[in-house]
């Protein structure tokens, strides 16, 4: 499909792209810092680094949707310089964004002819779908709507639609964050094919192991800086961190001797249907966490976790009380704010917004979970010492870094912002903790603190419940793992027997014992 | 060379407490313009509206008679608005307020009735103003209606009750026909704290109520629960508060405190009830609100300079023959500049200039 470019030796050639010396300024910010990347034809680039690192602004640039400060590309060595994004796509540079944008009432065909800026009919233009999506092997039904696909096939939608202009530079962001390790490694074929062909890939990522299998090249960005270009075959996971991360990360430890008591959190038989027409519906779920366990709950986001979470939360209460029981009282019926009188805490998924009020000070979130239990309210009236104390324990256990005593919530960075909020719901002692996606776009260093803060809290004697789409990090702090699909919890298994092959297959829905098609997807 | 808007890390607390001053001079310089433009000498206009009413007692008590209601309903709508609900409506409250409260008076007139006729219908004004504004907070509780449009239809229909009830029912029967009713007696009158003045105890109430409410905003839990569930409703549910109950509960407090200012202006500076006894007073009120920053005592400040340009508007009409119109055009253009400045407590203007070390061909 594209002219056989020639390859020719790296030393030799000109690179398909570079930057030079390419400096991006948010006031007195550099998001990035005179970077130097070249990229050859037929390669697979890496670029790592943690959030913050600059890789979005970097591949913002490189696709026309920011302009540089300072510094140029060269496109097959010719100086680059871009309006919009439409002019990188006119060159030849497609990027798949980690965030879709698909418009889930429209279907397939119409989606791609939304996204591109050819003038051919539409009946063509359906044709040429179904063509490339068959030739790289990306199968897809142009009729069907998109909120009846899985997350996997609206990443394909994304894919043959930067496919389809045909592209020689295809940016991909994050692209296995959403997929199933079966899933990634269909992707992973059709990535290699593509490089085959002689196209170049820039291949955003944190997942190290993935990118030591993929990846020709690696470029390491720091706090806006190039560290270092390497090759990732040569290197270790534990080398390349280290370049992310400037340091040593903590080894998370388990506390040994870890001993499971009485049951805290029991779910029976839960169903309950979405408040959102796109939602997921709830089909029985149980489960029994014992104290001193932490519970895992795998699985591709938008399988029912959301709704999971809501329900044991009591942001949405079940008619029948015995459905859920938090330390043994009969809990469904009740409100958010008296499950927390029961020693039940929470932290969800999204931190500005739903675990915090952005623009309140921390003193003032740590009110928001704390006003029902605690002694932060008196007659109605609030204790602020007692606000304030609840932020100073906080930061000083769990070592939240910010400016001044008490700043609003919004100007914490990712890490330190889920460290007080897993920290203000630690230091309440609970019986039973459910925590969504607890290191989700953290830095490393906090993301170490986090885990071992649930392995402590675990070996005090409370239950855990973690939901996470990181197989890595439930493997590293779970005792048994059990994963979510279409709305349906399979039978929790031990996690030193929970491999990905096995987990995988649960994640795209599967069924371990019988091979029939699962009866839960009809449910 | 390029301006632009650049958002702040935290909001800047000094910008909240100077925008309104910046939107009061923006305000003043467009109406220097537009006194010009209406062959007004701009000083002496300026003069009539801000200087002269400030320069005797008369004026003085005036301008504390008119912030009194315009304190009290601004208020109430600064709950809503933090909640994050938006009662437009807060003049049907005042006049159905004015109303309620207005029954005893007419009912007991010339009846030897005790010293309870005040209070009660202090009661009477602050339960229907109340219990009107629960209207339109129960049909978007309930239904989804926009709390908007409801709240401001409702004010029609309070004006045209009003209307019908001074010129049918309770139309003074030695009043020559005109619609109102008759003089309330004695002891349906809101005392004046200022013999001879004009100056009444509904000032004190107002105060009492500014008082109130800065306390239940900043130190309990549930002036908290108003002000989350407005920043940030999803982290509120999450926090446990129900989001339609402050609904009803801010416009409950509103409605109530806006039906209070209607009856205790109508026993007070009025007397009696007739059509058209408010120069508006409820939808001043919004401006208000938002000059004082949603903040109790900043609604205290900002009520009284409004009252100040009432005052004042009527002067320059006295002294310079400016349509009183000008008074609405001049408040309208201050909440223009109110909202505007606002967007200066999350961003900053800045300047950016090109960078000296673009290389040759860039254009």
């Amino acid at each position: 499909m594209l002219d056989p470019t020639p390859t020719g030796l790296h030393s030799g050639g000109t690179p398909l792209l570079q930057t030079v010396g390419l400096t991006k300024r948010y006031g007195n910010f550099l998001a990035n810092e005179a970077i130097d990347i070249d990229i050859w034809p037929q390669q697979i680039h890496a670029l790592l680094g943690e959030n913050g690192a600059g890789k979005s602004t970097l591949v913002k640039t490189i696709y026309g949707l920011i302009q540089p400060s300072e510094g140029e590309m060269r496109w097959q060595g010719e100086k680059m310089v871009l309006s919009g994004p439409s002019e990188a796509r006119a060159r030849g540079i497609g990027m798949v964004f980690q965030h879709f944008s698909l418009f889930d009432n429209l279907t397939v065909a119409e989606n791609v002819a939304l996204g591109l800026d050819g003038k051919e009919s539409f009946k063509d233009m359906s044709a040429r779908l179904e063509e490339v999506s068959n030739v790289y092997g990306l199968p897809l039904d142009p009729k069907r709507e998109v909120w009846q696909l899985s997350v996997g096939e609206r990443q394909r939608i994304e894919i043959v639609r930067v496919l389809m202009q045909n592209p020689k530079f295809l940016i991909l962001d994050e692209p296995t964050a959403v997929l199933t390790p079966q899933e990634a490694d269909q992707l992973f074929i059709v990535l290699d094919r593509l490089k085959a062909e002689g196209r170049a890939i820039l291949y955003i990522s944190h997942k190290l192991e993935e990118v030591k299998r993929l990846c020709d090249t690696a470029t390491i960005l720091r706090g806006g800086k190039k560290v270092s270009t390497c090759n990732p075959q040569q290197e270790t996971a534990a080398s390349l961190a280290r370049m992310m991360v400037g340091a040593d990360i903590k080894e998370v430890k388990a506390a040994a001797g870890r001993k499971t008591t009485v049951p805290r959190l029991v779910v029976n038989d839960l169903n309950m249907e979405p408040d959102d027409p796109h939602g997921v519906r709830l089909a029985n779920i149980s489960l029994e966490l014992k104290g001193g366990e932490i519970l895992g709950i795998a699985g591709v986001a938008g399988n029912g976790q959301d709704e999971l979470f809501a329900a044991l939360s009591g942001e949405r209460q079940c008619p029948d009380p015995g459905t859920i029981v938090i330390d043994g009282h009969a809990a469904g019926h009740l409100s958010i704010t008296l499950r927390r009188k029961l020693g039940a805490a929470f932290v969800p998924e999204e931190r500005l917004g739903h675990g915090t009020a952005p623009r309140m000070k921390l003193s003032e979130n740590a009110l928001l979970t704390g006003h029902a239990a605690s002694g932060m309210v008196q007659h109605g009236f609030v204790n602020t010492a007692a606000t304030l104390s609840t932020v100073d324990r906080a930061t000083e256990t769990f070592d939240v870094r910010k400016a001044k005593r008490d700043p609003e919530a919004a100007s914490l960075s990712g890490g330190n912002l889920q460290k007080f909020i897993v920290g203000r719901e630690i230091l309440r002692n609970p019986a039973v903790l459910v925590v969504s996606q607890p290191t989700w776009g953290v830095d490393a260093g906090a993301a170490a603190v986090i885990r071992q803060a649930l392995l402590d809290l675990a070996a005090s004697g409370a239950a855990v419940l973690v939901t996470s789409q990181d197989l890595d990090e439930l493997a590293e702090i779970t005792d048994r793992i059990a994963v979510m699909f279409h709305g349906h919890l399979s039978q929790p298994m031990a996690t030193a027997e929970a491999t990905r092959e096995k987990l995988g297959l649960l994640m795209g829905g599967s069924s371990l014992e019988q091979k029939e098609a699962p009866h839960a997807v009809s449910a | 060379m390029q301006l632009v808007l650049e958002k702040r890390a935290e909001r800047s607390n000094t910008i909240a407490l100077i925008s309104p001053l910046i939107a009061i001079g923006l305000t003043i310089v467009t109406m220097t313009i537009l006194f010009a433009i209406l062959g007004k000498n701009p000083i002496l206009a300026l003069h009539a509206y801000f200087i002269a009413p400030l320069s005797d007692s008369y004026s003085l008590q005036e301008i504390a008679v008119k912030a009194t209601p315009l304190v009290m309903i601004a208020v109430g709508l600064s709950l809503c608005y933090l909640a994050n609900v938006w009662n437009i409506g807060a003049e049907g409250q005042f006049l159905i307020g004015a109303v309620a409260g207005s029954w005893l008076p007419v009912v007991t007139h010339g009846t030897d009735a005790g010293y309870w006729v005040l209070p009660a219908m202090l009661v009477c004004g602050t339960v229907a103003g109340a219990l009107y504004a629960l209207i339109p907070a129960i049909c978007k509780v309930k239904f989804g209606a926009s709390e908007i449009l409801t709240s401001l239809m409702l004010v029609y229909v309070a004006d045209l009750f009003l209307d019908y009830m001074v010129r049918g029912p309770w139309r003074d029967p030695n009043g020559f026909n005109f619609p109102t009713t008759a003089e309330f007696d004695p002891v349906a009158t809101v005392p004046l704290l200022v013999s001879g003045g004009r100056l009444h105890l509904g000032a004190i109430i107002a105060l009492l109520v500014v008082a109130a409410v800065a306390v239940m905003l900043g130190r309990t839990i549930k002036g908290f629960e108003i002000r989350v569930v407005g920043a940030a409703p999803r982290a509120a549910r999450f926090g446990g508060f129900n989001s339609n109950q402050l609904i009803l509960l801010t416009f409950a407090i509103s409605g109530g405190l806006a039906g209070l200012a209607g009856i205790i202006e109508v026993a007070g500076p009025v007397g009696h009830l007739q059509p058209g006894f408010s120069p508006g007073y409820g939808f001043t009120a919004i401006i208000v609100a938002f000059l004082g920053r949603l903040n109790p005592v900043g609604i205290l400040i900002a009520g009284l300079f409004l009252a100040l340009t009432f005052i004042g508007g009527e002067q320059a009409q006295i002294a310079m023959k400016i349509p009183l119109d000008v008074t609405k055009v001049f408040q309208g253009i201050l909440l223009f500049y109110v909202l505007a400045c606002d967007s200066l407590i999350l961003y900053r203007f800045r300047l950016i200039f090109p960078s000296p070390k673009v290389s040759s061909g860039a254009v």
